[in-house]
């Protein structure tokens, strides 16, 4: 150490070297290597490290195709058409990149589900949570943008729709719109910048997911226990235990990824997207893609354009204040019994209005969507501010490896109830 | 000696406070000094505001017909409406529109109805155009994207659009002869 060096474990020499240098190896190890896990996680806990691949998958497939795309009016479409035909394995790129962008956002719905079921935002890992919802607007964002890039009759009216939302906000409306689109209408300086920031924002993205991860390594993982690892018995060390677990999940996720990319490519895709842009004609039915289904339902439940736009945004900046809005002191759904079933039918009145959005704006559709859109908002806002307070949870294991390897694992129900009541 | 050095710190708190106060505001004027022609920027380019005007020519457009044509790459509804549609147009006590406005303040000549075919809703095209099309529950417009009905005036009645289709800025070059922009 005093001749600066880091005290390095490490045997390999060139390692070594490095590793005295600059203590990356001896970082991974930590974090990666021997890093203390509950050792009761389910399945819920591949999400993160899925998710993970999916972006790089992501970037790599994106970083090829930009190689022989044009992102002008004149060509964009033309452009993909030829990726598809002519370029060597460019169907492939493309599908991937496609369906890839669907697999991020059922892989990360399934990892903010899990974070809402086990109360994994809840103290002290609100920041954690918040940085995931950062991620997840950024997603949004960047999904947007790359749809808009093929240039198809989807893509102009889609991106029509979307930036005539800001539209709505009153005095800077005309403003922030005029400033997306760099015209009158979307037009070809639109489909440039959303090139430029469709590239840049997946960067952001991994930078903010670099924070996601430091966080999530200061406060230490969740489990679906939702109780605290108390003594060394309670974890594993990352690897080899997670490591396994994860490459697991990875195979089945690859398998689902596949079938869609060789079997069904188009399956979650619209067919008006192979037709080239047209500003003259709106097609009869337009619908963003799936994974912004349930924003749209709320939308379009709102008879009066602004408050439409306030509660699609406001339904998801709501995730923001969640560590906030539920005080009650156990995280993990399985011991609040109403909790439970509240959000199990939140979870339900998301599904329904990922479906009603992707119907027409006519009954029974429009009242199915008010319904809907009220429970997810009062889920929030009413139900889980009073359960904090009334729900009496059931009794806490007294600790993840009673609760894992028998034994004895509860302890008398009045003991463990205490701190609840405190609430 | 003491005394100045209490004097000193006294004032020196103070001054340093202003300081810091005085960093911070021309960091933060520099700061958007730079931002701005970044933002800036991103505006309508010269070259995309001096896009022309459009003329069209009437004459060939029937009673009861409409065409499209292209403004500042916005569609632009041109309808010579009917005796009928008019009369509907004018009926309609203003108390009724979500958006009040009298027909005659939307049209220089009261066949000739010009209006940009941007929906106010979310900026999709209202069908009518086609004599095929759905017309709505007023014989206006109608949007598909999300159910707004427009009358024969293009004022919205019905549905999640705010305000009445724009009237763009279009003067009578001669009878049958109109200049858009
Ligand atoms: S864009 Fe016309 S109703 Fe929404």
């Amino acid at each position: 150490m005093a001749s600066g060096l880091h005290d390095s474990d490490f045997k390999n020499p060139v390692v070594r070297w490095i590793d005295q240098r600059m203590p990356v190896f001896t970082m991974m190890q930590k974090e990666y290597g021997s890093f203390p896990t509950p050792r009761n996680f389910n399945y819920f806990w591949n999400f993160g490290a899925l998710a993970m691949v999916n972006l790089m998958i992501m970037i790599a497939t994106g970083i090829w195709l930009a190689m022989h795309y044009t992102p002008h009016t004149s060509m964009a479409f033309d452009s993909v058409e030829r990726i598809m035909r002519d370029v060597n394995f460019g169907w492939l790129l493309r599908y991937v990149h496609a369906n890839g962008a669907s697999m991020f956002f059922i892989v990360v719905y399934i990892h903010i589900w899990r974070g809402m079921y086990y109360g994994s935002y809840k103290a002290p890992r609100e920041l954690l949570w918040i940085l995931g919802v950062v991620i997840f607007l950024l997603m949004m964002a960047t999904a947007f943008m790359g749809y808009v890039l093929p240039w198809g009759q989807m893509s102009f009216w889609g991106a029509t729709v979307i930036t005539n939302l800001f539209s709505a906000f009153p005095v800077v409306g005309n403003w922030i719109v005029s400033l997306l689109w760099g015209g009158f209408s979307v037009d070809n300086p639109t489909l440039n910048r959303f090139f430029s920031l469709h590239y840049l924002l997946p960067f952001v993205i991994v930078g903010v997911v670099f924070l996601h991860v430091v966080a999530l390594h200061i406060t230490g993982s969740n489990n679906p226990l939702g109780i605290e690892p108390k003594s060394p018995k309670d974890t594993l060390p990352f690897h080899p235990y997670y490591t396994a677990k994860d490459s697991f999940g990875l195979v089945i996720y690859f398998i689902v990824f596949a079938v869609l990319v060789f079997f069904a490519p188009n399956y979650l895709g619209h067919p008006d997207n192979y037709i080239p842009a047209d500003p003259l004609v709106t097609p009869p039915h337009i619908v963003p893609e799936w994974y912004f289904l349930p924003y749209y339902a709320i939308l379009r439940a709102v008879p009066n354009k602004l408050g439409g736009v306030l509660l699609m945004f406001g339904s998801i900046l709501v995730w923001f204040i969640l560590p906030w809005l539920d005080r009650s002191p156990v995280r993990s759904m399985r011991f609040r019994p109403v909790a439970r079933i509240a959000f199990l039918l939140w979870t339900v009145a998301f599904l329904v209005l990922l479906y009603c959005g992707g119907q027409p704006p006519e009954e029974p559709f429009v009242t199915i969507s008010r319904v809907a859109t009220a429970y997810y908002f009062a889920y929030f806002l009413v139900i889980l501010p009073l359960l904090g307070r009334l729900e009496r949870p059931l009794p806490l294991p007294e600790s993840i490896s009673r609760a894992v390897l028998g034994g004895g694992g509860q302890v008398p129900a009045g003991a463990a109830a205490k701190p609840m009541e405190k609430a | 000696m003491a005394e100045s050095g209490a004097a000193t710190a006294s004032e020196g708190t103070p001054r340093r406070d202003f300081l810091n106060l005085v960093t911070a505001s021309f960091a933060a004027v520099g700061v958007g000094a730079i931002a701005w022609p970044f933002i800036n920027s991103m505006q309508p380019a010269r070259d995309v505001l001096a896009m022309a005007s459009t003329d069209v020519e009437l004459a060939p457009i029937a009673e009861g017909q409409a065409v499209t044509v292209m403004w500042r790459g916005k569609p632009v509804f041109v309808r010579h409406r009917t005796a009928a549609e008019i009369t509907a147009a004018r009926e309609v006590p203003l108390s009724q529109l979500p958006d009040p406005q009298p027909d005659q303040a939307r049209v220089q000549k009261d066949g000739w109805l010009i209006v940009v075919g941007i929906c106010t809703h979310l900026g999709c095209v209202p069908l009518g155009q086609k004599p095929t099309d759905a017309r709505g529950d007023y014989g206006g417009w109608f949007c598909p994207c999300h159910g707004s009905h427009y009358d024969t005036s293009g004022r919205i009645r019905k549905g999640p659009a705010p305000r009445n289709l724009e009237v763009p800025q279009y003067t009578f070059t001669s009878d049958t002869k109109i200049r858009i922009g």
